[in-house]
């Protein structure tokens, strides 16, 4: 290869003319048959089917964990679990929940959609995303590990010191806790580094950043208020585990420690996080719902800022996590009223689904309804979360089974119904088939019915004085009644959950076959075969508008998206990289091919955190020493990809 | 046991549409709260409530009619045209424009709200209420050492008038919560959090601790009981009392096993017994429940809580004391003496 590589000017090509394009392209980027291939696969597509699969089989668990709990409220007084029990399953419920589904199975689908969206062949950093996968199905074993030695983390998701201090909580099972989410935050990190560089840099020529799907949005500013966030409660439970293991006073109050230094770790983390795990799914609701709409979102431009500024006012509210700590009234005016602005973006949000379905013409398939019947999930649970906003209502709300009904009312109704809505969408790119539509409506209407007989009653249930977390309750104070009616809705929508992997699970192997483009979507995902070649598109397609595929359908429509011909790329993994915000090409890059580094560094890591777990240092130097030698083989230069070459500076 | 004339009560009976509410205002409530440290807070609860269901009915019938009013069936060419981009953002401008005034009309309100049940500067009595795995001590505080006393789980307070509290735990965080007559404030070690109740009806409060705590949480409540002036004073005056000296030779007996098997925890005044890990009991007799509300205060359930607390409470720090039969009836003989 000559200097000359770098600067090489790329084929543009109409893939149409030469039937050889797609059979060199697949030799190039397809994976190796057999299971070695599969575990060094870095293909964007087989990660995010990954993501969604493992997050999916972790929302069974903690919905397990939620029946079981059910049924020890349904009735006051029962004996069905110990206290310990029910305090460790609505640990490990919290936890599944909100650190092994909701974000990961949103990176399951940005996994999957975000070069498709973008026109790009794969993410930044293939291998990074790899590893990221790794590490975030590993983390989950750990944490689950607590349960086969013997007792899960039972001091909350929230896990408050000094109740999760070795002086309260001696056991392994909060190490456990403390060291797997250290672990987790590396997978998040790394995956919102690939995010963010993913959308800087490979976005197919001519979309530019006012040309993006919202879901690229929403992914976006979740990766970028990760990567703020997991900071904080990364060294928060590390400065846990240090106190805990190595005599440190961080939380100590014995030593000088301050218990409520962990509450603001905790939350200015937790909320922004709460927001990583929605602003994604209101974006596959922006994005899906046009197509049923058959028109563009209203006001895209609002929604996008809309997106943004709910991120950055959600690093300004963790306080009203605290509200009943005993903080200055100033500080707690403060924070109230910056609660109560974040609702403004919020809104945008909702008036801008409503406009489009108002002004649309709107088509009633699963997807749809998934959609619209989010709306009105979201936006009792945006005011319940309101009335929370005002510090003296709160004092009275909060730890109450009002603020479960909120948060299941924002966590169900704005991930869970816009992911299952969104896998009947993109259900037939991910598979080539269509999910049963009858079924589907079905589904939604009995989740749609049991999720909110379920969850509807708790805020009454919260007015009428019933705490959280509390593993039984007497007869005569007004609650018996009601938690009997929740357990049942919940049941009820756990049915619904059924029936939907039912229909995943028929639609599989049964499924009506879907061409490229089955609901008429508007985005370029649409543009290639359902499932796509493991190169996604033949050449790099070039766009012209946000909603490229109905270009030609809209009057008055200018744009000249086309993927027909563009850049060829075919030598070695290639794409194309673009300017920050015009997405003008400026760069070949070129994309590291398969490797097992990726598995080998997450093992290696793993087991070091095992070492630091059982304070075993053999053990730990050991596995630092093999996570050195993986990244070394990960980074090892290839020819392949010009690492080898001098190229000169000229 | 409390007066239920407020229209509120029926308001919420008819929003929730529930028999729910219909005979008596459950203990926890907080639809309807009995002092000031709570009542401004439950007018702006109302209040937000309110807009909060507005809002959502009117969200509701607007995406429904959105929905239903072009719906054309899916066979029609014309339901699968692609529509320009053009109309709908008086929506956002309307939309936005009206949240973000009743937003802004909603903070200020919480403001003067927070100002409201700021606490009073003058307050007749101070209360140090400690919190533990699983229960509450409170000592009533009082510039003449000899009118300081500490009780458990039951606070007496005198209607009408503010009472501060200072809050401080031997433990983990917990929170103290009179849902009818404050909002919580939690407990937290290292630092004192003070908060303040006032009653304005005689009659008895529930409480329960509001943040998780650990195995028992569900089992951590405790009762204010507002008193007339009267009343007040004469349990107070009570309350000042030593314990009395056993009058019969059984609870003579019983007195010796309490100090054998219980003093190292709990103490009684004017006895030998001068535990501080558990609940003071010199005036056991005088309260309504025990083990921290669990249990109604009878005979029957203190030798059961006695016999076999593990059972009634696990993990509760009372220890299963394995006493004899004969130990067991003294002790709750001379227990019973504790009026």
């Amino acid at each position: 290869m000559a200097n000359t590589d770098a600067l090489r000017v790329p084929v543009v090509a109409r893939p149409a003319d030469d039937p050889s394009i797609a059979l060199r392209l697949q030799r190039i980027w397809e994976t190796r048959a057999g299971w070695i291939g599969a575990l060094a696969s870095v293909d964007h597509k087989s990660i995010g089917k990954r993501y969604l699969v493992t997050s999916f089989a972790f929302l069974i668990l903690g919905g397990l964990e939620a029946a079981v709990m059910r049924l020890q409220l349904a009735q006051p007084n029962q004996a069905l679990l110990t206290p310990e029990q029910y305090n460790q399953l609505f640990t490990m419920h919290g936890v599944t929940m909100i650190f092994l589904y909701a974000l990961p199975v949103l990176s399951g689908f940005s996994n999957f959609l975000w070069p498709l969206l973008l026109g790009s062949r794969d993410m930044a950093f293939p291998r990074l995303n790899a590893f990221s996968y790794w590490v975030f199905l590993f983390s989950g074993i750990f944490l689950y590990a607590s349960f086969p030695v013997g007792r899960a983390p039972d001091a909350g998701w929230f896990n408050y010191v000094p109740y999760s201090s070795l002086a309260y909580n001696p056991g392994i099972n909060i190490d456990l806790y403390a060291l797997g989410m250290v672990l987790l935050g590396v997978s998040t990190t790394v995956g919102s580094i690939n995010f963010i560089v993913t959308l800087i840099r490979t976005r197919a020529p001519g979309m530019s950043i006012n040309r993006v799907p919202i879901l690229v949005w929403g992914t976006l500013t979740a990766s970028v208020g990760n990567i703020f966030a997991v900071p904080a409660v990364s060294l928060a439970f590390f400065m846990l585990w240090m106190d805990r293991r190595f005599g440190m006073h961080f939380f100590d109050v014995t030593g000088g420690g301050q218990p409520l230094l962990w509450q603001h770790l905790f939350w200015m983390f937790g909320h922004p996080w709460v927001y990583a795990i929605v602003l994604p799914a209101m974006g596959i609701v922006s994005d899906g719902l046009p197509t049923f709409c058959r028109r563009p979102l209203v006001g895209y431009t609002a929604v996008a800022l809309a997106t943004v500024t709910t991120m950055v006012l959600g690093f300004g509210v963790w306080v009203h996590h605290m509200f009943a700590t005993g903080l200055p009234p100033l500080s707690l005016s403060f924070f109230s009223a910056a609660s109560f602005v974040i609702v403004i973006p919020s809104a945008v949000g909702v008036f801008a689904w409503l406009a489009t379905i108002w002004t649309g013409r709107p088509q009633f398939t699963t997807p749809f309804l998934f959609f619209a019947g989010f709306v009105i999930v979201f936006v009792i649970g945006g005011v319940s979360g309101f009335m929370t906003a005002a510090v003296p209502v709160d004092v009275q709300l909060t730890d109450t089974y009002f603020v479960v009904a909120h948060l299941h009312y924002v966590l169900i109704g704005i991930n869970v119904f816009p992911v299952v809505g969104g896998i009947h969408y993109w259900f037939p790119k991910f598979t080539g088939r269509l999910m049963n539509e009858r079924l589907g409506k079905w589904t939604f209407w009995i989740m749609f019915i049991g999720f909110n007989v379920g969850f509807f009653p708790m805020h009454i249930l919260g007015v009428l004085g019933m705490p959280r977390r509390v593993y039984t309750y007497s007869d005569g104070l007004g609650w018996s009644t009601l938690n009997l009616v929740i357990t049942l809705g919940a049941y009820l929508f756990a049915f619904g959950v059924l029936l939907f992997l039912i229909n995943v699970w028929r639609s599989l192997r049964q499924g009506e076959r879907a061409g490229a483009n089955p609901w008429n979507g508007p985005s370029l995902e649409w543009a290639t075969a359902s499932p796509p070649p493991p190169y996604n598109f033949a050449v790099i397609p070039t766009v012209g508008s946000r909603y490229p595929l109905w270009e030609s359908q809209m009057t008055g429509q200018t744009g000249e998206s086309t993927t027909a011909e563009g850049f060829l790329l075919d030598d070695g993994r290639e794409t194309i990289g673009t300017s920050v915000l015009d997405a003008v090409p400026d760069v070949i890059l070129r994309m590291p091919g398969d490797s097992l580094a990726p598995l080998l560094l997450s093992i290696a890591l793993v087991v070091l955190f095992i070492g630091m777990l059982v304070q075993s240092w053999w053990l730990f130097g050991a596995a630092l020493a093999a996570s050195l030698l993986a990244t070394i083989a990960w980074l090892w230069p290839e020819a392949r990809l010009g690492q080898t070459m001098d190229i000169a500076h000229e | 046991m409390k007066p239920m004339t407020s229209s509120r009560v029926a308001a919420a009976a008819a929003l929730c549409g529930a028999p729910l509410l219909a005979d008596a205002e459950p203990a926890m409530s907080y639809l309807h709260t009995f002092g000031p440290a709570g009542d401004p807070a439950t007018r702006l609860g109302w209040g937000l409530a309110i807009i909060s269901i507005v809002v959502v009915v009117v969200i509701t019938v607007l995406l429904l009619a959105a929905a239903l009013r072009r719906r054309l069936p899916s066979a029609d060419p014309r339901a699968l045209a692609v529509h320009r981009d053009e109309g709908g953002m008086p929506w956002l401008y309307i939309g936005v424009g009206v949240s973000t005034v009743v937003l802004v009309g909603c903070a200020v309100w919480t403001m003067f709200t927070v100002a409201a049940v700021a606490m009073p500067t003058q307050t007749v009595l101070t209360l140090q209420v400690t919190a533990a795995q699983w229960w509450w001590s409170v000592r009533y505080e009082s510039s003449e050492p000899d009118r300081i006393f500490t009780i458990a789980n039951e606070i007496h307070i005198p209607v009408g008038r503010p009472v501060r509290i200072e809050l401080a735990s031997q433990d983990v965080i917990h929170s103290f919560w009179i849902p009818q007559l404050a909002g919580k404030m939690d407990v937290i070690p290292g630092q004192t959090n003070v908060t303040w109740l006032q009653a304005d009806q005689p009659g008895t409060y529930r409480g329960q601790c509001g943040e998780y705590c650990g195995a028992q949480h569900a089992h951590m409540a405790m009762y204010v009981v507002a008193d007339t002036p009267q009343d007040y004073a004469i349990w107070v005056r009570d309350q000042l009392r030593d314990a009395a000296a056993p009058a019969s030779e059984a609870a003579r007996l019983g007195e010796q096993a309490f100090t054998a098997h219980c003093a190292a925890c709990h103490a009684v005044r004017g006895t030998d017994a001068g535990g501080i890990l558990g609940p003071d009991l010199t005036h056991l007799m005088s309260r309504h429940t025990i083990a921290a509300g669990l249990l109604p205060n009878t005979p029957g359930n203190l030798a059961a809580w006695i016999a076999d607390s593990q059972a009634l409470k696990p993990g509760s720090r009372m220890p299963a004391l394995a006493l004899s039969g004969r130990d067991l009836s003294a002790t709750l003989t001379y227990l019973q003496t504790l009026h």
